[in-house]
């Protein structure tokens, strides 16, 4: 048996020696076209992303909200805050496509319009705290030690504070307006973003490039901008994704308890708000501001675990 | 594992100063005070007033004062409500939030749980996709609009519950239902998930090749792993059911805490806004600190973890 083994090694390296030519005694950028392409070939975050059919219609329902609410209101010949008693709450028809409220104002208009400021807020406080984010997490990350551990207790401390409950205070300090909420959502929800960013950049110090990086002798902030961070897209546009319907949700919620945008302005919240006021005798004034917020709800939803998926496969089915 | 515990409340504590500090800040950073808002008093109504609330005194000073006020657990007086303070309030309405939240909590931990395991049980089968689809849609629904659905439709159009105030456990069904959907739905997500991940790992295959019945497989061996996320979940949780709560008791008008915060942001009441706010901050707080100490129980790694750092 193991006579018969050793021989079999044998004939196979004799075997392997004479076909060897001198063409393969030639750099490996020549040869191994195979893996390369292989490793070329691999699906991109992106053909991931397209072959995930809940993601494609996610997208498809966030890119068409965001075009009506640009578009939209220059359509319709009624203005959001225009009132006209005589026709108030009138059940859809073909001149009021969502009715109208209490108000008589179209309602059909004024969810376009809710449309503009909800997403205006989602996107709005999504960015602010990518800025505040990215920059706290990107310092206690990048210099580490004593800067690091000082300002990592403080994001602990305040992990711990409900921060819907600041939110609402902020907001009762500021007094309601948009401003206001985006300075309140802006300010409370970059925790998450500074410590994925922190942990990520932790990671990727560590990495050969980098190292080899500092090594050549460029400075720091080249290594952060040019090496480190674009490498921490990944994560970033995975927790803002998640942070654009929170905010959304968070706005709504404020409106709800009467701290949202001033009238005449109304986002989908506030639109809601009023129609569960009117619910009993007119539930379309509640059904169409809530049909728009749950099919964006679910619209970035879809795209959301879409994209964590296709940028982070080992994410995949959480 | 002691060092552990110490650690855990001494955190808590700084975080319930940092919480009292900041609240006490932005509630005396608003412009004129609470009693400039309605119409101008004469100057010796003011003045008396300002001495009886301490208004006059210097801001280190009511900050030290309140401090103190709260060591004692003494939120201090109402602004608006004459001759009542905080504390009255609270221990009046706190114990119908606490049966709505601590019954909904257990509705959304057993539903959540429940369905999370049917579904992974049979991963693509119509029970994974009717639980995938409801649970998505309860995360994305917000709650007051599973609340006023739930209203019109079981309250308004059949008649089978009661739509208002808090009498007895016909009136519980539709305002737990309603703060309980959208943690029941993330649970069952979490389970799920947990589950799927757990059921990969070799001691499940293990346990599988020594051919124990797959009931026996997900109850004894994987769920103890796989719910692992769904305990550290019941810190937040407390907190979302808390500000569920504002929008549940206020549809479904139980004079619960929870409405009493609302009316008290549109009275702009300021103490009370203060008061429930920290008493609400300590509540989680305190949540925390309970999932802290029963997680180590369920997850020894976990401690010697964080003590390695």
């Amino acid at each position: 048996m193991k006579l018969e083994h050793i021989k079999f090694v044998e004939d196979y390296r004799t075997d392997i020696l004479e076909r060897l030519t001198a063409d393969d005694f030639l750099p490996a950028s020549n040869k191994n076209e195979m893996v390369q392409d292989a490793f070329q070939d691999r699906p991109t975050p992106w053909s991931r992303l397209k072959a995930n059919r809940l993601a494609l219609i996610g997208m498809g329902i966030v890119i068409f909200m965001i075009l009506a609410a640009i578009f939209g209101p220059m359509m319709t010949p009624f203005s959001y805050a225009a009132q006209n008693l005589m026709e108030a709450n009138q059940a859809p028809s073909s001149a009021h496509w969502f009715g109208t409220d209490t108000l008589g104002r179209d309602l059909f208009v004024r969810v376009l319009y809710g449309a503009r400021i909800s997403l205006a807020i989602g996107f709005v406080a999504a960015l602010i705290n990518l800025v505040i984010g990215v920059t706290y997490g990107g310092i206690a990350g990048f210099f580490g030690g004593a800067i690091d551990r000082i300002m990592m207790s403080i994001v602990d401390v305040l992990y711990g504070i409900p921060l819907l409950l600041y939110v609402i205070l902020l907001m009762v300090v500021l007094g309601p307006g948009l401003t206001s909420i985006f300075i309140a959502l802006g300010i409370a929800y970059w925790l998450t973003m500074a410590r994925i960013v922190r942990s990520q950049i932790i990671k990727l110090k560590a990495e050969d490039y980098v190292i080899a990086a500092k090594a050549m002798g460029f400075s720091s902030v080249r290594i952060l901008f040019k090496h480190i961070l674009p490498n921490c897209v990944g994560p970033i546009v995975i927790t803002m994704t998640l942070a654009i319907p929170e905010a959304i949700f968070t706005e709504a919620f404020l409106s709800f308890i009467g701290l949202g945008v001033n009238a005449p302005m109304a986002s989908w919240g506030v639109l809601a708000s009023e129609g569960i006021a009117s619910m009993r005798s007119f539930p379309f004034q509640l059904a169409f501001p809530a049909l728009a917020i749950c099919i964006t709800m679910l619209g970035f939803t879809f795209l959301g675990d879409g994209i964590r998926n296709a940028l982070d496969p080992k994410e995949e089915g959480k | 594992m002691g060092i552990y515990f110490l650690k855990r409340i001494a955190g808590a504590i700084v975080v319930m100063w940092v919480i009292i500090t900041i609240t006490f800040m932005l509630m005396h950073s608003i412009p004129g005070g609470p009693f400039t808002a309605e119409k101008k008093l004469p100057p010796l109504v003011q003045q008396k007033i300002e001495e009886t609330y301490h208004l006059n005194d210097p801001l280190f000073k009511q900050y030290t004062d309140y401090m103190s006020n709260i060591v004692k657990l003494d939120l201090g007086p109402s602004f608006k409500y004459i001759g009542r303070n905080v504390n009255d309030i609270i221990s009046e309405s706190f114990p119908i939030s606490a049966q709505l939240g601590f019954t909904a909590l257990l509705v959304a931990f057993v539903g959540g749980v429940t369905a999370g395991i049917l579904s992974a049980m049979r991963p693509n089968s119509w029970i994974d996709y009717t639980v995938t689809f409801l649970s998505t849609l309860g995360i994305s629904v917000p709650t007051f609009i599973i609340g006023a659905i739930l209203v019109y439709y079981l309250g308004f159009q059949l008649h089978w519950f009661p739509v208002a105030l808090w009498k007895g456990p016909m009136y519980m069904i539709l305002p737990v239902l309603t703060l309980a959907a959208n943690p029941m739905a993330f649970i069952a997500r979490l389970t799920r998930a947990g589950l799927l991940e757990v059921m990969n790992q070799d001691y499940i295959k293990t346990a599988r090749a020594k051919g124990l019945s797959t009931k026996y497989v997900f109850l004894k061996h994987a769920l103890g792993n796989a719910i692992l996320p769904v305990i550290t979940y019941l810190g937040p949780l407390a907190a979302a059911l808390l500000t569920g709560s504002f929008i549940v008791e206020t549809i479904f008008a139980i004079p619960g805490l929870g409405q009493y915060f609302v009316t008290s942001i549109y009275n702009r009441d300021y103490t009370v806004i203060l008061g429930i706010t920290i008493f609400y901050s300590g509540l989680v707080v305190l949540f925390n600190l309970i999932v802290d100490f029963i997680y180590p129980l369920i997850d020894p790694r976990l401690v010697v973890e964080k003590e390695d750092k």
